[in-house]
């Protein structure tokens, strides 16, 4: 009707002279179609708020900020300001530090951990937190419902795996309990090295009983919302900013060094450098948000800080698929990247080159030596596999994910490495490259030949790389299965002499890289951050990138030698911001 | 009447248009939990997918939208599990409403008087040059406009913020980056407009009784001729009003275009299905606003 | 093409194309058209270098050695440039086949039968178009891809990730560009089919089929023709679109949108890389401006008016 009818209409317009009351009707319409519009601004978002102390910029908008949800580097980062566990990580070293816990002692066997918890320690709505609250929380973890990513870090205390089964059903039988109002013990299977530090880690962080009991999935939007930690959730906007300010009830709060932090969801590098330059942003920290072709250009700033941390970039074989299925090949494939080549391209030669997997700098830990740069030996070992000059080789795929606004590592990656493996072993690579969540997928089922992968350890610990490739694991994702390396991975989880753990490690470690190389380490992550130390303090390098926000202030007056004549940008900022 | 109907057409149409998308999106390879790091059991994986109702079979995960749809609810959004859909929609709907409005605004601004200019100097330097304007517009892609209004009003010059939202003066670049496109559209349609209505009877009338050639024009040619603009501009403020991804993502918005596109990338379903719902009523009722315009612009036009 | 209707000494065809000949820029678009695709067929094999060579002239400016400067792999822009023509403008030519099969297909059908059918039909057309074309290209392409790639495989082809992605590129971004063709022919049909000599044909038992394809087709074409040459910059903006997004065509294969996506990473406050923006992204806007003026011209030509 309406399309024949305009139809008709235009055909036959020519033929027509409006009268006035149109007219008059019509610029009615057309007014109150502007009038709507103006209202719609005026209501609309502008809002006004007094600007933050600190700017962060910190990667992806948080999926969540319930700390038994979060599964990322930059969401724990606010989970971790807003609430805190039994021990806090040191903002200089990353090692663990006195949180609610005040003190702690470890059974001889290393099996039992007894914690005694702050009298002083107060939610942000001022009731006592108590050890109930902390098994509280610790069973809400391990509930089903919940759905929490992490309930695996609980799967070290005694029958806490079974309790989430459901195989135990007697609350009194799992391995945490409140002993009294400010004690709080814990009985583990095994002893564990890394306890300590898993007790930073936000899974196991201290919640609101009644909020969470009351609000269900949306408790994060209740007002006040308790808090256990140095700040309290001002605002969470999705996409725009999450606003913290100081707790003034928390137990450490002389040590809270600023009053309100803005934490903003930034996703692309180019952005988050346009931020910085221009004073909108004071500190960018996400590893991700550096544009790696200007990694020289900036690497000699003094306010671009670059350390080492806890991360391997490396590629997987799927060991199910002929001729994959030959170590052989496997090695000739790894032998034939030359990984500083890679980086002096990609990353412009800031970085590391890696051999072996778990990174340099791991505590407690070095690597054995793994397969270097041999384009020789690299051919004798595809021709010994059959395939002398890569001839009958079959074609193979390498698969990828794309990242949009061409700020794609993973697919440079890929070029250089289909290029290298022509050179040398003669063969002819696919590249394939597919959305992040079907390469996820596609990697679970095995559905690859070659892929990008990537890990980030979880705490300063072996163990949180090479616990990766046990049989059993669902991270392994290359059907690679050695019963001799879970036997030493199993051994050295439960060896409690640190240099008789390490040597388990390392022999485990041989297998993987140098004999039979499911994957292959191509380079050490560097952690990046951006701030300028004239301005802002309260940041130390360190190599779980860990900062807790906390400490993080803007100096009033910059520093002597920053003070000739330059303005303080904070006028600026204020400004534009307002 | 006729409105009546329309209104009511939308009832199977947001049933088919659910229907088609649902079935879309779970035929899509990937789910919402899949991710680099898979949970430490295989238990908690089908824990996790048990809590938002993934193990049900896919015709009664349908039936359980549509009762929740019923009662305005989208459900929790799987990726951004502290949020409703619904809690998503009303902080990114207004920003994106803004934008879009202004953007809106300023694709009329510039896009009307060039049109217009443009046709009544046909064929001259005048034409050439707004014609050209007009064509570069849409030619451009936005992901190369707005990379460079950043770099030099905002880093260069320091005009304008380079990204983020909040006041006014935030709301400049991505207006521009976002309107100029369709100022591009807008004008091509309205110098077609006018240029089609010149050739007509009535016009050739008015000109007789001795009237200027821009007088004619704007007293008499003008309103049939923007018949082809008000039938665009629905499902234009349809696009504005939900927002931009490009836009949105290189200015750091935080409106519901980019929602749209990164919820399909992190297959969030129920964000997608709830925003795919959102643009079809909008769309639904901006086009019955239009068929309200023309009949004011042209009275011949009537809907039984 | 409209040979069919010689009975008149002009056909249509026959008066567009004199008519086109004068549309001056309309004209020039095309020779520049012309000159771009005949450039990108007859330049690789003549360059010293191969599209996926790398080398470690890494962002080497424009020079002697290479004319528009390489890339970060060190690889040479205009030979990437040329190669990504082919793919750009295949891209645009086969999703306009796609749209022009489907949407004259549906709107033939549609306006020829016209009652229930036509009612149904439309409706369906209407649905889509409350599905943002882009999410559904995205869509489908995410649907198609491992349908393709199945195929592809059990043919034992040995490029089956690029020649997946391609053909569902092609499919996907003709599947959301034919809702418009399909409006437009079926208003035409509609018009048609009341016309007098395709009454005549019926009267004297002419089958629906022959119907459409002796009187209704060449009718329509010159429509068809228009519309597609709109249709194309659309289909290639979209391609670009999608290799901004990271899912267009399979590397290392170059399109314009690849290109170009790449170049507006340079765009940041330290340092610009500008030949890798500036040249892909003229390329790119002087060629739709080029098919713009060209659908312009053809419109012309044929007189029809943009139809909402």
């Amino acid at each position: 009707m309406s399309i024949a009818g305009r139809a008709t209409a235009k055909r036959r317009w020519g033929r027509f002279l409006l009268d006035l009351r149109a007219h008059r009707t019509a610029r009615r319409a057309w007014g109150g179609a502007a009038g709507m519009v103006l209202v719609l601004l005026l209501n609309g978002c502008f809002r006004a708020e007094p600007p933050a102390d600190v700017v962060i910029v910190n990667g992806n908008e948080p999926e969540s900020l319930d700390p038994q949800i979060v599964t990322g580097v930059s969401e724990m980062r606010i989970t971790k300001a807003l609430f805190d566990g039994l021990i806090r990580l040191d903002p200089t070293n990353a090692a663990p530090m006195p949180g609610l816990a005040e003190r702690w002692e470890v059974s001889a066997d290393g099996k039992i951990y007894t914690f005694h918890l702050r009298t002083n320690a107060v939610w942000s709505t001022g009731d006592p937190i108590t050890s109930a609250d902390v098994e509280w929380s610790w069973f809400r973890a391990l509930d089903p419902a919940t759905a929490s990513d992490y309930a695996g870090q609980l799967f070290g205390i005694r029958n806490a795996e079974n309790w989430y089964n459901g195989e135990v059903t007697n609350r009194a039988a799992v391995g945490f309990r409140a002993v009294d109002a400010h004690t709080f013990q814990v009985e583990l299977n095994v002893p564990l090295a890394f306890f300590l530090e898993l007790c930073a880690f936000p899974t196991l962080a201290v919640l609101p009983r009644r909020t969470i009991e009351a609000h269900g999935d949306r408790w994060l939007h209740a007002r006040p919302l308790p808090t256990s930690g140095a700040f309290t959730l001002e605002a969470w906007r999705v996409n725009d900013k999450v606003r913290l300010r100081r707790n003034p009830r928390y137990w450490d709060v002389a040590h809270t060094a600023s009053e309100i932090v803005d934490v903003l969801p930034v996703s692309s590098p180019n952005t988050a450098l346009n931020l910085y330059a221009t004073g909108a942003a004071d500190i960018v920290w996400d590893k991700d948000l550096v544009p790696a072709e200007l990694m020289d250009a900036l690497v000699g700033r003094p306010d671009f800080h670059n350390f080492t941390y806890l991360g391997t970039y490396f590629y997987r074989f799927n060991v199910t698929e002929p001729p994959l299925n030959d170590a052989r090949v496997r090695r000739a494939f790894a032998l034939a990247t030359d990984k500083t080549r890679l980086i002096g391209k990609l990353t412009r030669g800031i970085g590391r080159p890696a051999s072996h997997f778990v990174p340099d700098g791991v505590a407690h830990y070095s690597s054995p030596p793994g397969l270097g740069y041999d384009p020789e030996a690299a051919r004798a070992a595809l021709a010994a596999a059959g395939f002398p000059g890569g001839s009958g080789f079959p074609r193979l795929t390498y698969t990828f994910f794309a990242a949009s606004g061409g700020a794609n590592l993973h697919g440079k990656i890929a070029v250089e490495l289909q290029q290298m493996w022509r050179e040398v072993l003669g063969v002819e690579i696919e590249l394939r490259q597919i959305e992040r969540k079907v390469f996820y997928a596609s990697q679970s089922k095995l559905d690859y030949q070659i892929s990008t992968s990537s890990w980030i350890g979880d705490y300063n610990d072996a163990n949180t790389f090479l616990d990766l490739f046990r049989g059993a694991s669902g991270n392994n994702r290359t059907g690679w299965k050695n019963a001799r390396y879970d036997a030493l991975v199993a051994a050295a989880n439960a060896e409690t002499d640190p240099t008789r753990r390490a040597g388990l490690f390392r022999q485990a470690e041989t297998i993987l890289i140098a004999e039979e190389v499911p994957i292959v380490p191509v380079y050490f992550y560097l952690g990046y951050n951006y701030y300028d130390d004239r301005k802002i303090g309260g940041l130390w390098p360190n190599i779980l990138d860990e900062h807790p926000i906390q400490f993080i202030f803007k100096r009033r007056s910059p520093h002597p030698p920053s003070a000739s004549g330059r303005p303080e940008k904070r006028v600026g900022r204020a400004a534009t911001r307002s | 009447m006729y409105f009546l109907k329309r209104i009511l057409w939308l009832i199977p149409l947001l049933l088919v248009v659910s229907g088609v998308c649902f079935a879309l999106l779970r035929l899509t390879p990937g789910s919402p939990f899949d991710r680099e790091r898979r949970p430490a059991s295989p238990e908690i994986e089908r824990q996790i997918a048990a809590k938002y109702h993934l193990d049900e079979p896919v015709w009664k995960q349908y039936g359980r939208f549509l009762r929740d749809l019923l009662r305005g609810d989208f459900g929790p959004s799987l990726k951004y599990r502290n949020h409703t859909v619904n809690d998503l929609i009303r902080q990114g709907l207004p920003v994106s409403m803004s934008l879009g409005a202004l953007a809106f605004c300023l694709a009329l601004g510039i896009g009307l008087p060039v049109g217009c200019y443009t046709a009544l100097r046909r064929g001259r330097w005048g034409d050439y040059v707004g014609s050209l304007y007009a064509l570069l517009m849409v030619c451009v892609p936005v992901f190369v406009l707005a990379p460079l209004l950043v770099m030099f009003l905002a880093v260069r010059w320091h005009w304008f913020p380079v990204a983020l939202w909040g006041s006014v003066r935030h709301a400049v670049l991505p207006v521009l980056a976002l309107g100029l496109f369709y100022s591009g559209r807008v004008a091509r349609l309205m110098r077609e407009g006018l240029l089609n209505t010149m050739h007509a009877e009535f016009i050739k009338t008015a000109r007789a009784k001795g009237l200027s050639e821009t007088a004619v024009l704007l007293r008499h040619g003008l309103r049939p001729a923007l018949l082809p603009v008000v039938s665009y501009a629905g499902p234009m403020l349809a696009d504005l009003l939900t927002g931009s991804f490009v836009v949105e993502t290189i200015f750091q918005i935080p409106g519901l275009g980019a929602a749209f596109l990164n919820g399909f990338l992190n297959r969030d379903y129920s964000l997608v299905l709830g925003l795919v719902m959102l643009y079809a009523v909008l769309l639904v009722f901006l086009n019955l606003a239009v068929d309200f315009i023309y009949t004011l612009l042209d009275p011949r036009v009537k809907y039984e | 093409m409209s040979e069919g209707q010689g009975t008149t000494p002009l056909s249509p065809g026959r008066r567009a194309w004199r008519r086109f000949r004068q549309h001056r820029i309309a004209v020039a678009s095309a020779w520049f058209l012309l000159c771009v695709i005949g450039f990108a067929v007859v330049y690789p094999p003549l360059a010293r270098y191969g599209p996926n060579e790398l080398s470690a002239a890494q962002f080497a400016p424009p020079s002697a050695a290479h004319w528009l400067g390489t890339d970060v792999h060190g690889r040479d822009l205009l030979v990437r440039l040329c190669h990504g023509a082919r793919i750009s403008l295949l891209v645009g030519v086969a999703g306009a086949g796609v749209c022009l099969v489907m949407g004259v297909v549906w709107g033939a059908v549609a306006g020829y039968w016209g009652g229930r059918v036509d009612s149904v039909m439309m409706r369906a057309v209407d649905v889509l178009y409350c599905v943002p074309s882009i999410i559904l290209a995205i869509v489908l392409m995410a649907v198609l891809e491992p349908v393709f790639r199945r195929w592809l495989d059990a043919w034992h082809c040995t490029k089956t990730p690029a020649l997946a992605r391609l053909g569902v590129l092609f499919l996907a971004l003709g599947a959301v560009s034919w809702l418009t063709m399909a409006r437009v022919v079926r208003g035409q049909v509609l018009s048609l089919r009341s016309r007098a000599f395709v009454d005549a044909s019926r009267v004297l038992g002419a089958s629906p089929v022959w119907i459409l394809r002796r009187h209704i087709v060449p009718n329509v074409l010159g429509v068809v023709i228009v519309y597609l040459t709109l249709a194309l910059p659309g289909i290639v903006l979209a391609e670009s679109f999608l290799s901004f997004l990271g899912i267009g065509v399979q590397m290392p294969l170059a399109s314009w949108g690849s290109l170009l996506a790449e170049g507006t990473e340079q765009i940041n406050p330290i340092r610009i890389y500008w030949w890798l923006l500036v040249y892909p992204g003229g390329l790119l806007v002087a060629t739709l401006l080029a098919l713009n003026f060209l659908g312009d011209g053809l419109r012309d030509a044929w007189d029809i008016r943009r139809d909402s």
